[in-house]
């Protein structure tokens, strides 16, 4: 008897170790990079492009990466969404009766989520230079495009599966197309097309491995598509590769605006999930 | 007029949506079609098993860097694994409805984190604490840069995933069954043991599965920490030099050596066969198992 119940407590006190290490990998992760980064955070940082010498440790910030990065996350999103949309609505309300072939579609976007980002990278380097397109904020866009489309088609089925067969059947049996009817639902699910906006935005700002080839990097901030466009997590990659002190800094500078301007829209994301699930429910 | 609006609008979504999905054969076939240079000097069973990597000499070894994703992919499913496991176990079967509210974002916020952000962090962390701490222990020196430091971070980078596969497995388990086993006097453990993980044992498979998708393809947080070291480790302390990491780090020199860019893109093709397979199999588990708890 007293050897099971040692048992109990052993494992027991196993989980809870376990658990805290998890959780707490969160904290230790965000904890030293706020450590590192904030001392090196200054205003100019966010306000100012790399001057002459940056790079050395002369002054400068690197706004170029920040609006870089806003661009080309904020482009593929727009594109990544109309082409996700429509796909989403297909799979879901085009399809009645043909179980099999909808479920195959969804399996194919899963295994197109599971594809590394470095794999797009590599694809999106094919296709510019099949197009003559040299590393540029549009090569950047449509890498990171490939990525994000996944990402939106998965939960924009997810949100569309959550609206009530009801309405949809009540849309119908007054006499509207099913487009009509589709466009009932995007009505409906606002609020979970946001949630999926702000998932791919994230995932798209914060991703190296697809923009290292397309994107290029530059120090100014790019005017036209086909000008190279520097991003965030790669001026934080080169920063950290310096061996001059003060410029590692603020690698570590730019890492923590990084982790704040994700963190935010994934917390902005979660809020969205639960108050769109407490809608329905 | 509305008919017609609802046909094509129909036609314009199928297109759309063959387009996307088309995306996994024309990803496939474009790596491969610029992999067709290497191929035709050197066969596949070459170009895996061969260690020597003399880009110059027009030499491409694969098999450092696939023993480099190996071992890094290896350490962190042997890391996250059990850690996963118990943290998925006492989220379902222990704690408190409180706890879970405050714990499960958090575990969500993780998986948000941007890779290179988990670089720094190992950079930052992991490789002083390899460096100073762990490693003294075993070797004579390390600079902390190894497949250790990058199985860490893939450790703790996976964490969400198989978190959350575990946990959502679990909870399909029925009451009644742990239920009876409580009733007949099995503690929780006991029947956590005997009921639960046996019951979710396809599910725990699927997520190390996926996991190690996820940990094959990870490039940055890995090229920061790992070294990069074309030789195959020895040792957990050993710098290695994963498949990413390879295509990462050379893409700017990749166009000036012959033959440089058709090994980098036949890299991105293994990548992209191991992943697909992995996510086929862990795809066909799954399927079997919600047939087997509907049926």
């Amino acid at each position: 008897m007293k050897r099971r119940k040692l048992e109990e407590l052993f494992f027991r006190s196993l989980m809870v170790i376990a658990t805290v290490v998890v959780g707490g990998s969160f904290f230790l992760i965000v904890g030293t990079v706020f450590i590192k980064g904030a001392p090196y955070m200054t205003w100019d940082m966010l306000t100012k492009t790399p001057g002459g010498g940056f790079y050395i440790g002369k002054e400068g910030g690197i706004l170029n990466a920040i609006i870089g990065s806003l661009y080309v996350a904020g482009g593929a999103t727009v594109l990544g969404l109309i082409i996700s949309i429509p796909v989403a609505i297909f799979i879901n309300m085009y399809m009645d009766g043909k179980k099999f072939l909808s479920n195959t579609l969804r399996a194919a976007f899963d295994v197109l989520f599971g594809i590394p980002s470095i794999v797009y990278g590599a694809f999106g380097f094919l296709i510019m230079v099949y197009f003559g397109i040299r590393a540029s904020l549009l090569g950047g866009i449509i890498a990171v495009t490939l990525l994000v489309i996944p990402i939106l088609v998965r939960t924009l089925d997810e949100v569309i599966r959550t609206v009530p067969l009801e309405l949809r059947d009540a849309a119908l049996s007054l006499g509207a197309t099913r487009w009509e009817m589709a466009k009932v639902v995007l009505r409906q699910i606002r609020p979970g097309i946001l949630t999926a906006i702000l998932l791919s935005f994230g995932r798209a700002i914060g991703d190296v491995a697809s923009v290292l080839f397309t994107a290029g990097f530059s120090d100014n901030i790019p005017t036209s598509l086909h000008e190279p466009a520097a991003t965030l997590p790669l001026a934080i990659f080169f920063q950290l590769s310096s061996p001059v002190e003060e410029v590692q800094g603020r690698g570590y500078a730019s890492a923590l605006i990084l982790t704040i301007i994700v963190l935010g829209i994934t917390i902005l994301a979660e809020i969205l999930i639960k108050k769109f699930s407490k809608h329905n429910i | 007029m509305r008919l017609l609006k609802d046909k094509i609008l129909s036609k314009l979504m199928l297109v759309f949506t063959l387009a996307s999905v088309s995306l996994l054969l024309v990803i496939g076939i474009g790596l491969y079609y610029h992999s067709i240079p290497l191929l035709q000097k050197s066969s596949w069973g070459e170009l895996v098993t061969s260690s020597v990597w003399k880009p110059l000499k027009g030499l491409f070894g694969f098999y450092p860097f696939i023993m480099g994703t190996l071992w890094v992919t290896g350490i962190a499913i042997v890391i996250a694994l059990p850690l996963c496991l118990f943290t998925a176990l006492y989220i379902v079967e222990y704690a408190h409805a409180r706890i879970k509210r405050i714990l499960v974002p958090f575990v969500n916020l993780l998986s948000g984190i941007p890779p290179v952000i988990f670089g720094v962090w190992g950079v930052l962390f992991i490789i002083p604490l390899i460096q100073k701490y762990i490693a003294p222990h075993f070797v004579d020196y390390s600079t902390g840069y190894s497949v250790l430091a990058g199985g860490i971070v893939l450790a703790v980078m996976i964490f969400p995933l198989i978190v959350s596969i575990i946990s959502e497995v679990l909870r399909t388990i029925p009451k009644e069954l742990k239920d009876a086993s409580l009733s007949l006097g099995a503690t929780q453990w006991e029947t956590i043991k005997n009921v639960a993980l046996r019951k979710a044992l396809p599910g725990i498979v699927t997520a190390v599965v996926l996991a190690i998708s996820r940990a094959f393809g990870e490039t940055i947080a890995v090229l920061m920490v790992c070294g990069n070291n074309a030789v195959v480790p020895n040792s957990v302390f050993d710098p290695g030099y994963p498949l990413p990491a390879l295509i990462a780090n050379n893409y700017g020199e990749m166009m000036s050596i012959p033959l440089y860019d058709s090994a980098l893109m036949f890299a991105a093709l293994l990548l992209f066969i191991i992943i697909l397979l992995f996510n086929i199999i862990s795809r066909v588990i799954l399927t079997r198992l919600e047939r087997k708890l509907i049926g």
